[in-house]
């Protein structure tokens, strides 16, 4: 089991790009064919922190995301490894296309590093909140998707990006968020880690939405009900054998993301259960609906991403499991 | 070794001939650009075909990726790969796609075919070559319709902004879009005025003169301080009478006997053809 803090409820809260900024800047000082651009948001992606201990190499491509990626992409062809970061509203919406044919299909070295990621931007509204960009990202060929659960992970999601030869997408939140795991941690693209165990249901979940899913175990096992947590931040490639262990063990699966429920971790999971194991599956999510201004917190609570919604995820899994089981 | 208009010739022979044999493919914006290319490729650039990826060598990217033909002739007769897996080209399995794939082509530095994009990545690698302090040149062929994406002109204001002198832009100006002529589908002029408004030092050539094609990149090559653009005016279809001025020649692919045709003018010495 991943190396979990005890008292996690108890740390200081960090947003995963507070993380990013830090993990940028420990790459630039061990590996000098790392270059960062950004799109006029350094301050809020904190690429700014890269930009004061490298201005050599960053790069400003101002507010212009397509040419930002067609810029990166040029960089790796000569052997750099750009980092490109905006909101990922704009890193995958705006420039999707310059992503799909200039990055994903000619598989270039790239790192779309994207921040301010779903609902919990908050008070900027539905036109910043981007529930759509694990869907685009995971659709795509070559790509690999990361969506780290805090600021540990995030930190080893980008050295292992680094590491990895080819494109991957990143995501990352504005909120500050619990710190979950110990330095030990141990992070692998294409690996989820069973980070709770539990007989009746598995809650599979992925960037912020672990720390509730940790919260709902915990109180559903004041309850009696018994639950393992997986953190998926491998969205692509999906630690398919890990899923389908889990759903092996528990016979009823919920998963949770904050994301629309159309395209990202639900869909994935579903698509694996579907095909190999069928379980009772419930998916939280964002339900196929924009976003709108407010507090992070009450946005959360609104669109179902709370600790409450996975308890209630897990109960409605378990009657039809044992439905099932009535049946038989 | 032929001589640079010989050369053009040859390769415009070679586009008929992999266009007829792959029956679809677009003629017209690669023979507008046989002539830019041959000089690109036969006096310009630093290449190696024995090491495609030799790190410094002059990189080329073709951002009107749909004349992939005018590109593939022009590798296949430097010596990248053999000159008959130009018929091949854009079957099933064989690695001459419809649009440059630098993962698959020898000598292609990078898969272009959407519009735009390449201009971008061309200013990108220009970059890379400023922060190590390289001196290969970045060479990038825009298509005039091309010029009407967005990116070409965010890339545009970039590469000024990084006083990207190591980029060299060649415009086909053929004057030519899949709807009809540029002017009526949507009117970019005047362009010289515009990409010097963006901070580029602009040239004008004729496009199908060696002479000033070559002169001009001599000029590039000296400008110090901000990226150049050639505009080189061209003629659609140039080389096959019939073709020329034709917009219906974008991309459409001769059958066997416009083929022959073609192909016995541009054998024939007609040097107006």
């Amino acid at each position: 089991m991943a190396e979990l803090l005890v008292d996690w409820k108890k740390e200081k809260k960090i947003a995963t790009r507070e993380a990013y900024g830090q993990a940028l800047v420990q790459l630039g000082k061990d590996n000098p064919d790392i270059v960062v651009l950004d799109a006029d948001l350094a301050k809020s992606t904190k690429t700014s922190d890269f930009a004061k201990a490298f201005p050599q190499r960053f790069f400003d491509m101002g507010i212009a995301e397509q040419n930002m990626i067609g810029f990166a992409a040029g960089l790796a062809t000569t052997g750099k490894i750009p980092f490109a970061s905006s909101f990922a509203i704009f890193a995958t919406g705006r420039a999707f296309e310059q992503i799909r044919n200039s990055v994903a299909y000619p598989r270039l070295n790239v790192k779309i590093a994207a921040t301010h990621a779903g609902i919990s931007v908050g008070e900027d509204g539905g036109s910043h909140q981007a529930i759509e960009d694990l869907a685009l990202m995971r659709s795509l060929p070559n790509m690999t998707v990361l969506v780290p659960a805090d600021a540990t992970e995030t930190k080893k999601a980008i050295l292992a990006a680094a590491a990895y030869q080819g494109p991957v997408y990143i995501r990352m939140g504005r909120l500050a968020v619990p710190v979950l795991f110990t330095d030990d941690y141990n992070f692998v693209i294409g690996k989820a880690n069973v980070i709770r165990e539990g007989q009746d249901a598995a809650i599979i979940a992925n960037g912020l939405m672990v720390a509730e899913a940790l919260q709902a175990a915990e109180e559903l096992s004041a309850q009696g009900i018994n639950t393992t947590v997986v953190n998926c931040a491998s969205l692509k490639p999906l630690d398919r054998d890990t899923i389908l262990k889990v759903a092996r063990q528990t016979g009823a699966v919920v998963t949770a993301e904050e994301h629309n429920i159309i395209g990202g971790l639900g869909s994935a999971v579903a698509e694996v259960l579907s095909e190999h194991y069928p379980v009772p599956l419930y998916r939280v999510g964002i339900k196929d609906t924009f976003g709108e201004s407010g507090s992070p917190e009450e946005l959360l609570q609104k669109y179902g991403l709370t600790s409450a919604h996975i308890i209630q995820a897990v109960k409605s899994v378990l009657a039809r499991k044992n439905e099932k089981s009535d049946i038989n | 070794m032929p001589n640079i208009q010989d050369m053009a010739r040859i390769i415009r022979q070679d586009i008929i001939t992999m266009l007829a044999a792959a029956k679809s493919g677009h003629p017209g914006g690669s023979l507008s650009a046989a002539d830019i290319i041959a000089v690109l490729y036969f006096s310009e650039m630093r290449v190696d075909p024995q090491n495609p990826n030799w790190p410094e060598r002059d990189r080329f990217v073709l951002s009107k990726g749909h004349a992939a033909p005018v590109l593939y002739a022009a590798l296949a007769e430097k010596g990248f790969f053999p000159k008959e897996e130009l018929l091949k080209l854009r079957k099933t399995g064989h690695f001459l796609q419809g649009h440059p794939d630098m993962n698959k082509v020898p000598g292609v530095d990078m898969s272009t075919g959407s519009l735009g994009h390449g201009i971008s990545v061309a200013a990108g690698m220009a970059l890379a070559a400023k922060i190590d302090n390289k001196d290969y040149r970045v060479y990038c062929l825009l298509g005039d319709g091309e010029a009407e994406e967005g990116i070409v002109w965010e890339a545009a204001m970039a590469a000024a902004h990084y006083k990207l002198d190591n980029l060299l832009v060649i415009l086909d100006h053929n004057g030519l879009q899949i709807d009809g002529p540029v002017k009526d589908v949507m009117n970019l002029e005047p362009l010289p005025d515009k990409w010097r408004a963006f901070g580029w030092n602009v040239l004008e050539v004729d496009g199908h003169n060696i002479e000033e094609l070559t002169a001009s990149l001599q000029v590039a090559k000296n400008f110090v301080g901000k990226p150049t653009i050639i505009i080189a005016k061209t003629v659609k279809g140039k080389g096959v009478s019939f073709m020329e001025n034709q917009v219906g020649w974008h991309g459409n692919a001769p059958s066997a006997e416009q083929a022959e045709a073609a192909l016995a003018e541009l054998k024939g010495g007609n040097r107006n053809g």
